[in-house]
């Protein structure tokens, strides 16, 4: 019997080293010899901590949201008892959940111990390595890797094979390999998610484009904001190291190279390759023109692979089963799959991994689990801050570069929040324009300038004090930083403005026009009012308000000031009897 | 010379023999490699917390890169500071998920509890907030991350109220409420 505990970040903010605590606690007590083991994050985020236990049979029992206290029933029925513990076990939707998805990149998240090798080698890992290394020639490996159409998963959705033939056909004796592990997109967590649960998976495919251009050292650029996915890189980098799979001579075929982790310093412009570049050689990450490309001239001017964690994690695979047997999945010009980080306003957050051509309405209704307290859809957000919003009538469309791109968001790293009717879209475009003024480098004008004109007029208006001519003056100005940013995060950072503008008009309108937020979100636009009826009079809102602007008799109904009123919402959200209305 | 007006008051315990030892040990392995500035920047600040001015101007001193391209650096990045921290750092994150899901009222809940706004420290030196972009805790959004020294704890799905109890509760460990 064994006993495995995922713990991911978010498992360990949800409290599974607690919980795995508890387990060990009750088998030292009952003098038992069954190991508690470590595993990552499995993608069902709303269900942490999970808990599977594996019977001698092979048979595993998934448990979640088990708290310490659940650990002892579980423990008594289950360890001791031999009978599973139903009310713990993963619910209906949960199961649903994990088998409606297709696994390629995420195949041993959350299965096996990411911080122990055996682990990684018994599920077939390193095997792809060393298949390219003995028995195929640079040449080879980049023509699997070509016919596999396998496309950038960071967002650009280069195809991966050409960047590695045009690195391959440089003279230049000193190349590298780059991992993007910088994941700065608010809303995407899937490759802090692997780094954490498959580390090697993402070596694996370094090691194997290390071969495919001859390069001798490697970089993970990773973001600081993921210690522990940088403490399991360097477990697994070491113990690579000592099993001969990495570093000289590498399983014995003479071929050498070394891999080190970089720490990114917190800079979201530093996800752009050469900004990035600019950065591991200790400079400000500023973005510069191309060409020329890294493929010539990038790390230390010397041509440089740069992939990012979950296009790496798919090598292996493509390595082992063939670049035909990848490209079977998926639509025409988008092979394969693509995991995504589903959060905001759905059941079932975490993260969903669908081939190709999947329809958004699948990856939110049927994966995802709809809308929660039955609250209506209102759209759905692609691609971070150089994406954009989907409104309900283009559910439909499939997850492809080319179709996500028509209707005016991005595919990006496969960020996905949605959002129900109770967000005021025209504060998501200022949410945005915020970030992105703020990441901005300040190098090129548009981007700089721009960015911060479009942010003084999207507060202006949900400060409800839009003219009527702000509409045109934005749209223009989207154009504008578009067409002329030196960059992807200036050309994409209009995005989210042009796609609320162009699916979500009305909420502008009904803000500029009206002074009104549809959704009541702009503090300016709206107002706090007790309703007669179910008010009775207790006194609690006006006890709390932190202004004093309530008042009234006992038992009376009560009145909100709105000159003194700072529309903290205290009120609504402590009101026993839902008396408070915003208006 | 500059460093002997420096008061010992940013010192960690760490430093006994000289003020300089730990960050000349990093600088003698990191000085004569390529593209080192940031990692002797990030180790400088494990060191001493944050980056004081006379650290800056040693680090110049024996790297050869200027002080006027190390403040460049320094500015540029979100992770470097130029001020001394609390002993317990609040990392709220401000990504699109926590947005949607009401990390602004937990920002001004805390911000009131503590007196202090983004980036500030308070007069007793236990707490520093930081906004940060996206923690990658989407599923438990609202997410703030106190980092205490060498550990770090995460805290989801908060509320303004269950924000300001982990702060109290922080405090009385401390011995101070």
């Amino acid at each position: 019997m064994r006993i495995l505990v995922g713990q991911g970040s978010c498992g360990i903010a949800s409290g599974a080293k607690k919980t795995a605590a508890a387990f060990a606690e009750q088998i030292r007590a009952a003098e038992m010899d069954v190991p508690v083991d470590v595993t990552g994050c499995i993608g069902l985020c709303y269900l942490e901590p999970i808990v599977d236990i594996y019977d001698d049979n092979g048979e595993m029992t998934r448990y979640t949201k088990v708290t310490p206290d659940t650990a002892k029933l579980i423990f008594d029925a289950h360890v001791v008892g031999g009978t599973p513990y139903t009310p713990a076990m993963i619910p209906a939707d949960g199961q649903a959940f994990l088998d409606k998805q297709t696994r390629v990149v995420m195949k041993n998240c959350g299965i096996i111990n990411p911080e122990r090798i055996e682990d990684y080698i018994a599920s077939g890992g390193y095997r792809a390595l060393s298949k390219a290394i003995r028995n195929m020639t640079a040449d080879e490996i980049c023509d699997v890797v070509l016919g596999s159409d396998l496309r950038g998963r960071g967002g650009g959705g280069f195809p991966t094979g050409k960047k590695w033939v045009q690195v391959k056909r440089q003279s230049e004796p000193v190349k590298y390999v780059v991992c993007n592990a910088d994941e700065g997109d608010p809303g995407a967590f899937m490759d802090r998610s692997i780094l954490e649960a498959d580390p090697h998976s993402v070596l694996e495919g370094m090691i194997i484009a290390a071969k495919a251009i001859d390069a001798r050292k490697g970089y993970i650029y990773a973001r600081t904001e993921y210690p522990l996915a940088i403490t399991r890189l360097q477990i697994a980098i070491t113990q690579a190291k000592e099993r001969g799979l990495l570093g000289d001579d590498i399983l014995g075929s003479g071929f050498d190279f070394d891999i080190e982790i970089y720490q990114g310093a917190g800079a979201f412009v530093c996800g752009e390759e050469t900004a990035l570049m600019r950065s591991i050689e200790g400079r400000r990450g500023m973005p510069r023109p191309r060409p020329p490309f890294p493929a010539h001239k990038g790390l230390w001017e010397k041509p440089t692979i740069l992939n990012n964690v979950e296009t790496l994690c798919n090598v292996p695979q493509i390595m082992l089963h063939g670049g035909d047997w990848y490209a079977s999945v998926g639509t025409a010009t988008s092979k394969g799959t693509k995991v995504f980080a589903m959060s905001g306003d759905v059941n079932n957050i975490g993260l969903v991994e669908v081939p190709m051509g999947t329809p958004l309405r699948t990856l939110i209704y049927d994966i995802g689990g709809g809308i929660p307290k039955k609250r209506k859809f209102k759209g759905v957000q692609l691609g971070g801050p150089s994406g954009g919003c989907i409104p309900e009538h283009l559910l439909d469309t499939p997850v492809d570069y080319e179709e996500i791109a028509k209707v005016g968001a991005i595919m990006g790293s496969g960020g996905v929040i949605v959002m129900d009717e109770n967000t005021c879209m025209v504060d998501i475009a200022r949410f945005f324009m915020e970030f992105t003024q703020d990441e901005s480098c300040g190098k090129c004008t548009p981007c700089r300038v721009g960015t911060r004109r479009i942010l003084e007029i999207l507060t202006r208006i949900c400060e409800g004090k839009g003219k009527p001519e702000d509409i045109d003056t934005l749209r223009y100005l989207c154009d504008q930083i578009n067409e002329n940013s030196l960059c992807g995060l200036g050309k994409g950072a209009p995005n989210p403005v042009k796609s609320t503008l162009e699916h979500f008009l009305d909420e502008y309108e009904a803000h500029i026009y009206e002074k009104r937020c549809p959704a009541k979100v702009c503090k300016s636009l709206i107002r706090f009012e007790i309703i007669d009826g179910p008010c009775t009079g207790c006194g609690l809102c006006a006890r709390n308000c932190p202004v004093n602007a309530i008042s009234g008799e006992r038992r009376q109904t009560h009145v909100i000031d709105p000159d003194i009123c700072i529309k903290c919402g205290i009120c609504e959200q402590l009101c026993p009897y839902d008396a408070i209305e915003i208006k | 010379m500059e460093h002997n007006q420096r008061t010992d008051k940013h010192l960690c315990s760490n430093c006994h023999s000289s003020e300089y030892a730990q960050l000349d040990l990093v600088l003698n392995e990191y000085k004569d490699v390529q593209g080192n500035l940031i990692i002797i920047l990030q180790k400088a600040q494990e060191i001493y917390g944050y980056l004081p001015r006379d650290v800056i101007k040693r680090i110049s001193d024996v790297t050869g890169h200027t002080q006027a391209k190390i403040f460049g650096v320094v500015t540029f990045y979100s992770q470097f500071r130029l001020n001394p921290i609390g002993k317990h750092l609040i990392l709220l994150c401000q990504g699109t998920a926590c947005h949607v899901n009401g990390s602004l009222a937990v920002e001004k809940a805390i911000c009131h509890e503590l007196g202090i706004k983004d980036k500030e420290t308070t007069p007793d030196n236990l707490f520093t907030l930081n906004n940060v972009a996206c923690l990658g805790c989407c599923s438990l959004a609202p997410v703030m991350m106190i980092k205490t020294g060498d550990t770090e704890e995460t805290y989801g799905n908060l509320t303004p109220d269950s924000a300001i109890e982990i702060l109290e509760d922080i405090r009385r460990k401390e011995g101070l409420a």
